[in-house]
């Protein structure tokens, strides 16, 4: 969903020089778009984010060729990702400040989504695997018979070393679907905010979402998934009475309402992008037949 | 000489034609000719019709009077279908009502929501019993206020804005309930001293809430929708409005901020903060408005929060 709520939120909003929706024409007459500095600005911001996606894939396919598997390939591009990814929080305030007309309600939820799931999810669950090992070892050994212990031990590891495996398979799913549409994106925005938006870009913005949104949600799925039995044995993020401010919060639970309310979530924006695929794609055809 | 006045009622979208009013009175009001509307359409009742001059205009309101508005012999009005309305009344007394009751399952705690050997049983912290009394008392006194208080300037909204609402104070309530009541509950770090001031701050901020309605209610003479500004009168609760122009939201902040560390519960705090965003932000429209509608508003005031908000 943070896949598809990348493009679906922009779009919902037409005009000016960074989220565009509408095709130029229309957009231009009723927005007034940022100033030089502002766009000047932006162009920058765009050109970055663009060439620090590239940098993401271009990472990927050489670890994938040095290696000969897609395993472990998260590893490679962690810490581009998790700083590329977060970057994106500069446009919520983008948002915020005017410089770009869309609403910093729809832009905060698609990129906290992602960087929700980049370090809630991913980068968390991935550490307290080790921890949670440790603990169970000393734990079990003092309580069960050293047959059982020994077997449930094997169990664990396996459980681990298999859990492991799973989480970097799903997390491939996502970031590769979000590092072609984040390429795509940042490059639209870039040309969109140059007056030189090449068909070719906006026909893969566009276009290219039918298969990469069910793509992303499909591994972010998996990946809060896999991560749920971690959640449970670590007690991650999770507080319990009783404590002096009276709270409680259940990670675990938290994370199951999270996959639930992809439900109702994903069709929306799903839908609203082949609507607006529709509106600006044949928008386009037409205005191409008058020239 | 008398002239009536023709009307023609357009949907504002689709500019079909819906209604012909002929031989209608140019002393009519926008009430009354809602009232003709129905009787062709009896599915928009008056509440849910909204009339105006231009399509994308503001809405006519019901005292305004046909002749007065910049209308020929056949005055052009656009129709807009506000949705299902429900009176603010019964928003209000369910809204109320909820917490209420909801909060008093938690205290009593009612089978299957903590583990079975608590079972109506009974906290042994007297902070405890003074939060149910508090969070009660604090309902029951909005249910009178909108029985016996409040005068509104609108007489329905939207329906779906119970269910909004409800879930939002429902939902808050039963959350909050839930630890207060919890069997696991921690009193206060500071104890009693804690337990006493907080309670003081929110028996304070009740009375001034409630001194504060009485002084607006008393601004407008019943039946009536006039607007004055409000000042401060011999009740010293209500010398708050020297320096913010909705002491009401003022003292309901801090009843909140009393109950929250009287409990020293997060959930309430953090009910509180969203209280108190909303609560701001209806602030700053109300004091935008009396300053639009007043030219010799005090300039000293601020929405909310005296000098600062």
């Amino acid at each position: 969903m943070a896949a598809a709520a990348a493009t679906a939120a922009s779009k919902g909003n037409g005009g000016g020089g960074g989220r565009a929706g509408a095709g130029e024409a229309s957009s231009s007459r009723k927005k007034k778009g940022p100033g030089p500095l502002a766009t000047a600005y932006l162009v920058i911001y765009n050109v970055v984010m663009t060439a620090g996606w590239l940098v993401i894939a271009v990472g990927l396919v050489r670890a994938y060729l040095a290696k000969g598997s897609y395993h472990s390939l998260y590893y490679s591009i962690e810490k581009p990702l998790k700083f590329f990814q977060t970057g994106a929080l500069l446009e919520i305030l983008h948002c915020a400040i005017g410089i770009v007309p869309s609403s910093v309600v729809l832009t905060s939820f698609q990129v906290m989504s992602r960087v929700f799931l980049i370090w809630a999810v991913t980068h968390s669950v991935k550490e307290s695997g080790h921890i949670s090992l440790k603990k169970e070892k000393v734990k079990n050994r003092l309580q069960t018979p050293l047959k059982t212990w020994k077997l449930e031990r094997q169990t664990t590891v396996c459980q681990m070393a298999e859990l492991k495996v799973q989480s970097e398979d799903s997390v491939l799913l996502f970031v590769i679907a979000w590092t072609i549409t984040e390429i795509i994106r940042y490059s639209f925005y870039t040309f969109s905010l140059l007056n030189h938006l090449p068909y070719l870009i906006k026909w893969a913005r566009y276009t290219l979402f039918i298969v990469l949104y069910p793509m992303g949600v499909s591994g972010e799925l998996l990946t809060i998934y896999a991560a749920l039995p971690f959640v449970r044995q670590a007690g991650l993020y999770s507080i319990s009475l009783p404590n002096k401010y009276n709270f409680s919060f259940d990670y675990y639970a938290f994370l199951i309402l999270i996959m639930i309310s992809y439900i109702p979530i994903f069709p929306q924006l799903y839908f609203h992008m082949i609507h607006q695929r529709r509106k600006i794609l044949s928008h386009t055809e037409e205005h191409k037949k008058f020239e | 000489p008398y002239r009536a006045v023709q009307v023609e009622i357009l949907d504002a979208k689709t500019r079909e034609k819906l209604c012909f009013l002929d031989k209608v009175e140019p002393q009519a009001t926008i009430a009354e000719i809602k009232n003709l509307f129905t009787k062709t359409h009896p599915q928009w009742y008056p509440a849910r019709q909204s009339l105006r001059l231009d399509p994308k205009g503001k809405s006519l309101k019901d005292e305004d009077v046909l002749q007065k508005l910049p209308v020929g012999t056949t005055a052009t009005l656009y129709f807009r279908d506000l949705g299902a309305q429900i009176s603010w009344v019964t928003v209000f007394l369910t809204e109320y009502a909820g917490p209420l009751f909801i909060y008093l399952l938690f205290y009593f705690r009612v089978p299957f929501i903590y583990g079975h050997k608590y079972d109506f049983t009974s906290s042994r912290h007297t902070v405890v019993h003074l939060a149910c009394i508090c969070h009660s008392f604090h309902y029951i006194k909005r249910l009178l206020e909108t029985l016996f208080v409040h005068r509104f300037s609108h007489g329905t909204m939207p329906l779906r804005n119970i269910f909004k609402n409800c879930t939002y104070y429902w939902g808050f309530a039963a959350w909050m309930a839930y630890y207060i009541n919890h069997p696991l509950y921690t009193p206060p770090t500071y104890g009693a001293q804690q337990v006493k001031l907080a309670l003081a701050i929110f028996v304070i901020c009740q009375l001034g809430n409630f001194s504060i309605h009485m002084a607006l209610r008393d601004l407008r003479p019943a039946g009536s929708k006039t607007r004055k500004i409000p000042y401060p009168t011999k009740n010293p609760f209500t010398w708050l409005f020297l320096l913010v122009s909705c002491p009401n939201y003022t003292y309901e902040v801090g009843s909140w901020i009393g109950f929250a560390i009287m409990t020293q519960c997060l959930p309430v705090a953090l009910f509180s903060l969203v209280g108190f965003t909303q609560m701001t932000i209806w602030a700053k429209g109300k004091h935008r408005s009396y300053l639009k509608e007043f030219r010799d508003y005090p300039p000293l005031r601020m929405p909310i929060i005296p000098f600062l908000l």
